[in-house]
């Protein structure tokens, strides 16, 4: 408790000091819980946005669909059947069929995954009633991000040539009757939605499907043979690891602030302990062994970490709070190059373990910095330190 | 050890290494001092007298022979014996003051009390009595940049007899004032040491300091050449 009291008395009186390594240290706090919040908001925005647009709860797969691999699709179909069939009913699933297409827009050849979809389902947040459009032949949906590499728009023709389950090629016009914009470049890029009705009469298949995607919460049917269950894991590792990486990115930026606080901190114990060899004497003198004046260096040191936290929150509430509220704009245009389902405002989200993980992480590293330079003061003999000398 | 001896050294040999040769700072130095008294080491710079106050005050360890202060070895001392040694026994007041900047006058005097864990009540009792006995009550506010060479020597003074130790040890306590104030600062510790009965032990060179001694133990080349009891007589004859 003296040490303690005693080290307060000498950070505050260190003065202009004391409160500029402090205002250094705040930094740190505040930008490593501002970007890391970035990234958990981010991580978390972009896994709600999947999970509302593509993947619902959970999604059966064909055994051997493999969506990495376009060779898989030939035969990547089954009849949707038992506990399955009875979800789709029920509107609890939607089962999606995906074969792989060519389309000829404006003259050139592309590659598309014509996916088919029930106008009517209700477990995914994605525009399928477009496709009821009772006007045309075959209504197709597609993305912003499909309609700009296509220069396709809403009502243009393409034709679009396939082959069915026996192996025949056939080719049809389809109508684009909706381009949708989304965050979610993984019911977008390379893609083209139709009636599942429709997709199956052109693939010469009935009641059959590639995926089934269930509803959120619906949980997992005891085993459905010929099908895989995916859970949101499995289907949000790639954002995931994205996030991962970016997160990692930016833990270089506040790895570096970090070193410079504590280069500030370092700095300043070494400094002390030069200049104030002689009040180290005079307390040795008084009666304080050198474990407790190590103590009280340490503590002064450490201090600074608290003092930065109170700092911090001073200014850093508010500034945290106002991004949380009114979020982040990324400039212009670069939300898709993230390759995640990002809008164009990130909202930042500061969990306790974030805000309290980093006060306590740099506190922890504060008071080690600031023991280190202390080792000198073993080695101080009480009679050099009154002198004045560094032994 | 007879109860009245305070100090007792017995062939006292201190040795500094200097590159490949060795200065003799104290040379068989055998010194007893008893309770109470007002004794000052004197001689030449260089004599060995800062040296033998550091040894007696555990600041500092002997190279041969023995030092005994309040019945323990100082030489056989662990750094945390010695410093509960000083931080219950002695007292000490430097050339230069040593007050500790940051601290107002009061928490420079108050520092020995935290360190002997006494209440609050108990602390600021015995700093408002050190701080009257040196006449700076009104100064308790105060840090030392604000305060003279004269008044930070009275605090110094006040922060060696707070915890009222056994022995105050006092290394060139007037080298930096002048006349008027060494001599103040001298009334003041041995009004201490007469009411308190506070053993005083000096290292000084300055004949304002020796005039005020009741014993002089003069040191030359590291050996005892002259241990005097100074007359009362004698110490009335000042200028």
């Amino acid at each position: 408790m003296t040490i303690l009291k005693l080290a307060v008395r000498n950070l505050l009186g260190g003065g202009m000091k004391s409160w500029l390594n402090a205002v250094v240290l705040s930094l740190a706090y505040v930008m490593i819980i501002w970007t890391q919040g970035l990234y958990q908001g981010m991580d978390q925005r972009v896994s709600r946005t999947m999970i509302d647009a593509a993947v619902g709860g959970g999604q059966y797969w064909v055994d051997g669909y493999d969506p990495y691999d376009p060779f898989t699709l030939q035969d990547a179909h089954l009849k949707v059947t038992g506990k399955l069939e009875e979800w789709t009913r029920s509107g609890d699933a939607a089962p999606v069929l995906i074969i792989q297409g060519t389309i000829y827009p404006n003259g050139r050849v592309q590659a598309a995954l014509l996916k088919g979809i029930d106008p009517e389902q209700k477990v995914l947040m994605f525009p399928a009633s477009f496709l009821k459009d009772p006007d045309n032949e075959i209504p197709a949906l597609i993305g912003s991000r499909m309609a700009a590499s296509t220069g396709l728009k809403t009502g243009d023709t393409v034709t679009v040539r396939w082959r069915d389950v026996h192996g025949t090629f056939d080719a049809q016009d389809l109508q684009i009757v909706r381009v949708m914009t989304t965050t979610v470049q993984t019911i977008d890029v390379g893609q083209i939605w139709v009636p599942l009705k429709k997709l199956e009469e052109m693939a010469g298949v009935e009641n059959e499907a590639t995926v089934v995607i269930v509803k959120k919460g619906l949980g997992q049917a005891a085993d459905v043979p010929g099908w895989t269950f995916r859970d949101l894991d499995f289907l949000l590792q790639d954002i995931k690891q994205i996030v991962r990486s970016k997160t990692i990115g930016a833990s270089i930026f506040y790895v570096f602030l970090l070193f410079l606080a504590m280069l500030a901190i370092f700095n300043t114990q070494v400094l002390s302990i030069f200049r104030r060899r002689k009040e180290i004497g005079t307390l040795m003198a008084l009666g304080m062994t050198r474990g407790k004046v190590i103590a009280l260096f340490t503590v002064e040191g450490a201090l600074y970490a608290i003092l930065a936290a109170l700092i911090g929150a001073v200014y850093g509430i508010p500034l945290l709070a106002y991004f949380a509220a009114k979020g982040w704009a990324l400039p212009a245009g670069t939300a898709d190059s993230y390759g995640l389902a990002l809008s164009e405002k990130l909202f930042p989200t500061y969990s306790a373990g974030l805000v309290i993980g980093t006060t306590v992480l740099v506190f922890i590293i504060t008071t080690i910095v600031s023991f280190l330079p202390t080792k000198k003061i073993a080695a101080l003999k009480p009679t050099e330190a009154l002198r004045g000398k560094i032994s | 050890m007879d109860d009245s001896v305070l100090i007792r050294t017995v062939d006292l040999v201190k040795v500094y290494p200097m590159g490949d040769q060795k200065l003799i700072a104290l040379n068989k130095v055998n010194l007893i001092l008893r309770k109470g008294e007002f004794a000052g080491l004197v001689g030449p710079s260089g004599s060995g007298k800062t040296t033998l106050l550091n040894i007696v005050g555990s600041l500092d360890v002997p190279t041969q022979g023995s030092a005994e202060v309040l019945g323990q070895k100082v030489e056989t001392l662990s750094h945390k014996k010695a410093a509960e040694l000083r931080n219950r026994h002695i007292g000490f007041i430097f050339q230069t003051f040593n007050l500790l900047p940051v601290y107002t006058v009061y928490e420079n005097v108050e520092f020995p009390l935290l360190l002997l864990d006494l209440s609050a009540t108990q602390r600021k009792k015995a700093v408002l009595d050190a701080l009257e006995w040196v006449h700076l009550a009104d100064r308790a506010k105060s840090k030392p940049p604000q305060l003279s060479g004269g008044e930070s020597q009275r605090v110094a003074v006040a922060r060696a007899m707070v915890k009222r130790p056994e022995l105050v040890l006092a290394d060139e306590p007037t080298a930096n004032l002048d006349a008027e104030n060494s001599h103040h600062i001298l009334d003041t510790m041995e009004v201490l040491n007469r009411d308190l009965g506070t053993t005083f032990l000096f290292s000084t060179h300055d004949q304002k300091v020796i005039q005020h001694l009741h014993r002089k133990i003069t040191l030359v080349d590291g050996r005892i050449a002259k241990d005097e009891i100074i007359s009362a007589e004698n110490q009335r004859e000042r200028p």
